[in-house]
């Protein structure tokens, strides 16, 4: 008897945000929150490879006691670093990203609040961007991310009025996402999504975007002043003509201060959730890690005139700076604490998601805590302007925050993508991240102790060992994130094709939305029953207010 | 971008209302707290020159005080009577779309962007004194008290930057209001959906309130003594 076997019918595969249309229109016009995040994504991406080629020029540069490309190349060199870092890659990163892609589907619903304006938000941000990199081919900036005036606004002859325009520009659609954000968690929740069932990822990028509609509009209008100042010279930043620049520090830095807050907070959100998912237990302590998210935010803004205490600010007032600044560690600490306890007794395993959550919690602590010796006066007037504090926030910024994007990106790419990318190559990549990290930045904890300062292109041949050990460690570290970018992108394509949930995990975005999602994230509209990380299912409740 | 069937179980559009929420009311929400939120980010903005003004007039109290001297009370004094009273128009304006008039909505709309424009064209007349006075902050300027040179071109700057951020937001809000008269035209709104006037009447009131505030600040404090 023969049977002839007909081929396996085409199954069609689901409508889903990707495949549901085609060609550069779907794309550039559309209004779907999980398309943005991916324009963000590509062009964030892009901003950090960019950023990241100045930061190999300032470690070459520093190879040679007195340096290789001179000293005003050099100054535009980490200013250019510091200004596309910090503006174009750190502020964005997760919340424009994962917080975009992911805030709806994590709380049921079909899109952000704002659709438009959230299209309008990239827009706004490419423009800031082309702007900022047009200031940079047409011969950089030399006066620091910081822009400190007079000598921004009177003697650097660089082209600092079409960066500030740029950062002006770009900070606009950071408080268009910070607005969007805050309207969809208010007003957007699915029935059963109460605040104490939110997942900490939404807590965190709440706290977030407070922080962006509240500090962005001041460093708009300082810029505005500054380049003003720039065109008029009427003095109001010039010591000579009765202005004065410690009005633009405070100005600056109450901004800037909290925006380091806009960096960190949306890590930390990513943190609670590869934490749980990889320890299978709910966080320790939910009410806790939620409201210091919320304290973080509002105990943020009070603390920026640690970065004054050299610069003439009263004595009284570096006090009271002081304490605050040892205080906002609490929150910032309350977080490690209660990530650390969810694992004791957990179920962890150490897919690349949680290898990037162990560096997160280890990298953090030693930046957390060594911003409590800069929040210390006497400690502080020591290694002000050192190597110290380079050190230090880049232990949170790339240690803490930039991991967190790694583990976070890594954690929902099937999510995104809908294929599984590989798993040991992940593994591998982060372990040579955080190798080359410790050894990037370690060495520059030692040499700002011993006196080596800042944005100096030479420095005296003692330091050498030292120079030279930290840019071996930044070409490990560029390894370590060129080979995510590869195997990422070819799992884009060729990866095996995920489960809905590959990890099991809990939440709305996992278990109740496709993967990929469909255009509007859900095929019925999800009832929320459960508290957040119910692993252990047994559905204890946590009360908050 | 082709169009996406409404999934399932969402009821029928009502009028203007987007796909992504529930119902009017949720919609209605979103954009008051939206815009209060923005509201916000624009105190924030503005509050920036507020306390860089509040540094300098305690640095230098009697050159501010000097300079309020050279500022046009009448015609300040004038305008902040004419935004109070496109303040009020605005209200009736929103109050109109509320019962739905249609005529009404879009003779309010038209008398608040006129008595706007009243107000930016005798914005104008004053910065043309300014710069006939020689009190544009710069290479150029000049002051009749020499021990204040600085200290007041300092005031004049912060003067500028002010109003003009505030004469800014009053170019961007006629410009809103002659959308809204165009849509009012075209039948766009009605009871049920007239969400724009409303935004946009927060926007205003918004825009005249930092007037209200700049006013005293700028051209009456040395008018005590």
């Amino acid at each position: 008897m023969s049977t002839t076997l007909s081929p396996p019918p085409r199954i069609e595969p689901r409508p889903n945000y990707l495949n549901v249309d085609y060609g550069w229109r779907s794309w550039l016009f559309t209004t779907d929150h999980k398309r943005i995040a991916l324009l963000y994504l590509f062009s964030i991406t892009a901003f950090f490879f960019v950023g990241g080629i100045f930061a190999v020029m300032m470690r070459i540069n520093l190879l040679q006691p007195e340096g290789v490309f001179g000293h005003d190349t050099y100054n535009k060199l980490f200013t250019m670093h510091g200004i596309i870092m910090v503006f174009f890659f750190l502020v964005p990163s997760i919340p424009a990203t994962l917080g975009n892609f992911l805030i709806p589907p994590m709380i049921g619903a079909r899109d952000l609040a704002f659709p438009r304006i959230n299209l309008l938000s990239w827009y706004i941000y490419i423009v800031g961007g082309v702007v900022a990199l047009t200031a940079v081919v047409r011969g950089g900036v030399d006066t620091g991310w910081t822009f400190y005036a007079p000598f921004s606004t009177t003697y650097s002859n660089t082209h600092v009025l079409l960066a500030a325009i740029g950062i002006f520009v770009a900070g606009f659609s950071s408080i268009l996402t910070g607005l969007n954000f805050i309207v969809t968690v208010h007003k957007m929740r699915a029935p059963g999504m109460t605040w104490s069932r939110l997942p900490l990822f939404v807590w965190g990028h709440y706290a977030t975007s407070l922080i962006q509609v509240l500090g962005t509009p001041v460093i708009a209008i300082t810029l505005v002043l500054l380049g003003l100042e720039r065109i008029l010279h009427a003095g109001i930043f010039d010591p000579n003509d009765g202005g004065d620049p410690v009005l633009f520090q405070h100005l600056f830095w109450f901004y800037s201060h909290p925006a380091v807050y806009i960096m960190i907070l949306p890590g930390m959100a990513v943190m609670s959730e590869i934490v749980a998912c990889f320890s299978r237990k709910a966080i320790f302590g939910y009410g806790f890690v939620a409201f210091s998210s919320v304290a973080i935010a509002v105990l943020g803004f009070l603390v920026w005139g640690h970065h004054l205490f050299v610069a003439g600010q009263s004595m009284y007032a570096s006090m009271v700076f002081s304490f605050l600044s040892f205080v906002v560690a609490v929150p910032s600490a309350i977080k490690v604490f209660n990530w650390t306890a969810t694992m004791y007794k957990g179920s962890v395993s150490f897919e690349t998601p949680m290898l990037y959550a162990f560096g997160f919690i280890g990298l953090f602590t030693i930046g957390g805590l060594t911003g409590l010796f800069l929040a210390t006066m006497a400690i502080d007037v020591h290694v002000t302007d050192t190597y110290f504090v380079i050190a230090h926030f880049h232990y949170v910024m790339v240690g803490g925050m930039v991991m967190a994007y790694m583990g976070g990106l890594h954690f929902w790419f099937p999510k995104i993508t809908g294929r599984l990318y590989p798993e040991n190559w992940g593994r591998l990549a982060a372990m040579i991240v955080f190798v080359g990290f410790n050894l990037t930045f370690f060495p520059q904890f030692i040499l700002g102790y011993q006196g080596m300062p800042r944005r100096y292109a030479s420095y005296p041949p003692e330091f050498q060992t030292l120079h030279v050990m930290s840019t071996a460690g930044a070409s490990v570290l560029a390894v370590g994130y060129i080979i995510p970018l590869i195997y990422m992108t070819w799992a884009w394509k060729y990866g095996p094709i995920s489960p809905q949930n590959p990890w099991n995990a809990k939440g709305l975005e996992w278990e109740k939305s496709p993967t990929p999602p469909p255009t509007f994230n859900f095929d019925t509209q999800p009832i929320v029953t459960e508290p957040a990380y119910n692993y252990s299912g047994t559905g204890e409740e946590v009360e908050i207010g | 971008m082709a169009d996406i069937p409404a999934p399932i179980g969402l009821p029928p559009h009502a009028q203007g209302l987007k796909h992504h929420f529930d119902d009017s009311a949720q919609q209605l929400e979103s954009s008051t707290l939206g815009m209060w939120v923005f509201l916000l980010t624009e105190v924030m903005f503005f509050g920036g020159m507020f306390g860089g003004y509040t540094v300098y007039r305690n640095l230098y109290p009697e050159a501010f005080a000097s300079t309020s001297h050279f500022m046009n009370v009448t015609i300040g004094g004038f305008n902040t009577g004419v935004l109070i009273c496109s303040s009020f128009t605005m209200v009736l304006a929103v109050r109109a779309a509320q019962l739905g008039q249609k005529k009404a909505l879009i003779s309010f709309l038209v008398s608040t962007l006129a008595l706007g424009c009243v107000f930016l064209a005798l914005k104008y007349v004053e910065y043309h004194e300014k710069w006939v006075d020689h009190h544009i902050p710069g290479p150029g300027f000049q002051y009749a008290d020499p021990r204040y040179f600085h200290q007041a071109q300092i005031l004049f700057f912060l003067y500028f930057a002010m109003t003009g951020m505030h004469a800014l937001h009053m170019i961007v809000g006629a410009g809103l209001l002659i959308t809204l008269i165009a849509m009012a035209a075209r039948n766009r709104f009605s009871a049920e959906w007239f969400t724009p006037v409303e935004m946009i009447g927060l926007y205003w009131h918004f825009v005249d309130i930092v007037w209200i505030f700049l006013f005293p600040l700028l051209y009456l404090i040395g008018h005590t003594s």
